[in-house]
């Protein structure tokens, strides 16, 4: 009973744990793995990812030159951005939109 | 009068996190028969895997589970090294055992919360989650990712903790030290989820040896078994001690898994504090021979068998999976035989089903 | 690398794996793996976290002696050889008539090595030219 009035008004004096989403948004730390994307000016169309990626979310053409990324199929493990001999693919910070 | 029928119990239930289907046959309020009906979720992942590359079943395997899924990289990539004999560097040892650990704690954490909500206790349940939130926060901090971290790597690890990190991990540690007392204490002190715990789904020692029970559930029957003691990655320098339990009910597998949090604590600590300095990975070339082996690991829910057979090629033979929800089925319908249809949920929830494992 | 394993012929199953129960032994897994002509199933058993395998060939179209009498556990992973590898097993304590983990109209024994895969989308491996060749 004591515990229970100590924890209640405990919580009734410290500040809410959630954050104000709309307003506030969470900080995402250095490094998380969000949204890939490609510099294209430094690609140079080699395939590497295309050849590596586990759920062929990739689609690389040299003629005409052009990378897709299919946002549905990838899952984001990253292994396309080791494999780069270039190192032109780069992960966001920030995750997918739902309108991509 | 005596009568007799048949209940489906799922495959959607409230308490029931995924899906699966126990046929229970009745006797009045007895159950006198259980039967599992499973495949819900059947992904076929055994096949895909024979035909990925072996770097790429890495993130296959990870995406086994998604509560311990850098146990499952993590085993299969020491069953690849055993496999192409790879010495992993020291560091890399101690950095799988950190994130399995907090694997651990977050597993554990959800699965306390799940039976708190499967009785009925909500505040409790959220407040679990909540400290389970901070957990996740250390594992995205450190990795990048909150569940599928995608750390693993064959080799070694992707990722070092650096001693800015090191600090952060123990700072949040001791804050989720300090929330815990309250909360398992309400857990494991409370009259009524005493009474509703203490004696239900009872599982006897030699039953639980008979039926190969794995895990929390065989080590709450008395059963002494974790592979942690086999002293895989670096378990064997962190003085590792096993929690066991001795009368095989719910309350005793809720209490092991209570104490086996305050044990994660502990190694992760020492882990953080004996971590030598030096590389964490190291190249592999070739493909893996055309051998066979069984690679062990005690994942939150019991022990992890993957059955890996190379062929000489990139791609694999056979790739199995034997999660340890599948071990324990049998000793669900056990347990479930002679019980009351309302004690269902709860020793179901208290094997910590994992079913999408199960069915790969 | 697999330690300890003996390789057993059919006839040997039940008393091989009675004599391992009777040792105290638990039952960990069964492996069912395609070679073809054959099946290579693989009994696993533990004791103080000592591994112990059973090998047994089983040539295509034979029946597998069910070991669900002597550990329940094994059931369930019959029952799963039998949906995904299309072994036959007799004598199993429940038989889920191939219901267990496939549905109907699911292919059949779609773990064999003849059947090829549905949606999987295999990667193309006829071998490119060399990395970094064309500039942009």
């Amino acid at each position: 009973m004591i515990n229970l009035i100590n924890s209640i008004f405990r919580k009734l004096t410290s500040p809410t744990d959630c954050l104000r989403y709309p307003f506030v948004k969470r900080e995402l730390p250095e490094g998380t793995r969000g949204r890939i994307d490609i510099e294209i000016d430094k690609c140079t169309f080699c395939g590497a990812c295309e050849k590596r990626c586990p759920s062929n979310a990739l689609k690389v053409t040299r003629d005409p030159k052009s990378w897709t990324l299919n946002p549905y199929s990838c899952i984001i493990c990253g292994y396309c951005i080791e494999v780069c001999p270039k190192k032109c693919i780069i992960a966001h910070k920030e995750h997918y939109s739902p309108n991509v | 009068m005596i009568r007799r029928n048949t209940i489906p119990f799922g495959p959607q239930h409230p308490v029931l996190p995924e899906p699966i289907q126990l046929h229970l046959v009745m006797e009045n309020e007895k159950i006198i028969q259980a039967l599992p009906a499973v495949g819900y979720i059947h992904r076929g992942l055994e096949k895909i895997a024979e035909k990925k590359d072996y770097i790429q079943d890495v993130y296959l395997a990870e995406r086994i589970c998604g509560i311990c899924s850098f146990m499952h990289s993590q085993n299969y990539c020491q069953g690849i090294e055993e496999l192409m004999k790879v010495q992993i560097p020291d560091r890399a040892k101690y950095l799988r055992v950190i994130w399995a650990e907090t694997h651990r704690i977050h597993s554990h954490l959800l699965i306390l919360g799940l039976l708190a909500d499967a009785f009925g206790f909500e505040n409790l349940f959220m407040r679990l989650w909540k400290v389970r939130e901070q957990i996740l926060n250390i594992m995205e901090k450190t990795t990048g990712a909150r569940v599928i971290l995608g750390v693993c790597a064959i080799g070694g690890v992707k990722r070092d903790i650096t001693p800015e990190l090191s600090e952060y991990i123990l700072r949040e540690l001791e804050a989720v030290e300090k929330q815990l007392p309250e909360l398992m204490d309400s857990l494991l002190k409370d009259y009524s989820v005493k009474q509703r715990l203490i004696g239900v789904g009872v599982l006897p020692k030699d039953k639980a040896h008979e039926l190969g029970a794995v895990g929390p559930v065989a080590r709450a029957s008395g059963l002494r078994m974790d592979l942690r003691e086999t002293g895989y990655a670096a378990y064997g320098d962190l003085d590792f001690k096993m929690v066991v339990g001795e009368a095989g009910d719910c309350y005793d597998r809720t209490m092991v898994r209570v104490k086996e949090l305050y044990t994660s604590l502990d190694l992760i600590r020492a882990a953080l504090k004996r971590m030598p300095q030096g590389p964490i990975s190291v190249a592999v070339k070739g493909s893996p021979p055309a051998d066979e082996v069984l690679a062990r690991i005690e994942q939150p829910r019991g022990e992890l068998n993957f059955y890996i057979r190379g062929n000489g090629t990139r791609n694999l033979e056979r790739f199995r999976v034997r999660t340890p929800t599948f071990a324990n089925l049998p000793a669900l319908l056990h347990q479930l035989t002679g019980c009351e249809l309302a004690d269902v949920p709860v020793i179901a929830i208290c094997i910590d089903p994992c079913v999408s494992c199960t069915e790969r | 690398m697999l330690n300890h394993v003996s390789e057993i012929t059919l006839d040997q199953i039940s008393t091989e794996v009675w004599k391992l129960k009777q040792d105290g032994y638990r039952f960990v897994t069964m492996t069912c793996c395609d070679r073809g002509e054959s099946h290579d199933i693989l009994y696993h058993f533990d004791k103080n976290y000592e591994l112990k395998h059973l090998r047994v060939t089983l040539p295509r179209g034979t029946a597998l002696p069910s070991i669900s009498s002597l550990f329940f556990a094994a059931l369930l992973v019959e029952n799963e050889m039998k949906d995904l590898m299309g072994v036959q097993v007799s004598g199993m304590a429940i038989d889920f008539q191939g219901r267990f983990m496939l549905a109907e109209g699911s292919p059949v024994a779609p773990l064999n090595k003849s059947i090829p895969g549905i949606g999987i989308q295999i990667q193309d491996k006829t071998p490119s030219a060399p990395e970094g060749t064309v500039k942009s």
